[in-house]
């Protein structure tokens, strides 16, 4: 199968998971705190590290699984235009430090998830993928 | 249906983000993620017009969940900046780093702009009345 078509029905399964997780972290009314964007992009940060780490540069995988997880499944999990708009609502709807608080969590949050998931991807890798 | 549509969408959005990796990355040299960066700016404006005009619940569903939230990126563009810190490479995390939120979110509001500003440019002349809310 072309890894283009895999990236495509990878990244419908990563759209239905990101819009699910809204059923379950539901957010009350436009405007309010987007938890539900906030999780996906902070547990697709952390997947998409650990995954990298551990099997990027491996055989045990596929190439073409591998852009299926990556750039597809974990792709398309997290959002980045929502986040944008979201914060524009959320400053219009609840003032600047509730967008700016949403901003430094998103970008200070995901970048150390990132870190995060990289590292335990690496020593979960050198220890010859035993937990 | 609702899910369904979420998925078409969602299918498309990640089918062209790869698309356009390929070929930036294939066109412009060097490890700036300029692909990434792109996609999330252009992805930003587009949804800040869509919601702008009110889009109906299906049309928000298939383009702004769907295609634009899976076009779109969040976690390639953190592993894209740990790999910068990897490398060393300050100047160009510090650049990705505010290229992308300062200009994401302003092309948001930008997007929103556009749609108040098409509205009121249109909304005089009838045969649009249809199109626009």
């Amino acid at each position: 199968m072309p890894v283009m078509i895999l990236v495509g029905i990878a990244g419908a399964i990563g759209a239905v998971l990101r819009y699910g997780l809204s059923f379950l972290l539901i957010t009350s009314r436009v405007g309010s705190f987007p938890q539900a964007t906030l999780a996906a992009n902070l547990i697709g940060c952390f997947l998409l590290a650990f995954f990298t780490a551990r099997f990027m540069g491996k055989r045990e995988l596929s190439e073409k699984i591998k852009t299926a997880v990556t750039t597809g499944l974990l792709g398309s999990f997290t959002t980045f235009s929502t986040f944008s708009v979201e914060t524009i609502l959320l400053f219009q709807n609840k003032g600047i430090a509730a967008a700016f608080a949403y901003i430094a969590i998103s970008s200070a949050g995901g970048l150390l998830l990132t870190i995060l998931g990289f590292f335990l991807g690496k020593r979960l890798d050198a220890e010859g993928g035993r937990p | 249906m609702d899910y369904l549509l979420v998925a078409i969408g969602g299918c498309f959005g990640a089918i062209a983000r790869f698309q356009v990796t390929n070929t930036l990355t294939k066109n412009f040299k060097g490890t700036f993620p300029h692909a990434t960066l792109f996609i999330n700016l252009l992805g930003s404006y587009v949804l800040g017009l869509l919601v702008g005009f009110q889009i109906s619940s299906t049309v928000n569903l298939l383009i702004g969940i769907g295609f634009l939230g899976a076009f779109t990126t969040f976690s390639t563009m953190k592993l894209e900046l740990l790999n910068l810190l990897n490398e060393g490479n300050w100047v160009y995390f510090t650049n990705y780093f505010i290229l992308t939120y300062l200009f994401g979110i302003a092309l948001a509001y930008a997007g929103f702009m556009s749609a108040s500003l098409i509205h009121d440019l249109f909304s005089h002349f009838s045969f649009v009345h249809f199109m626009l809310k």
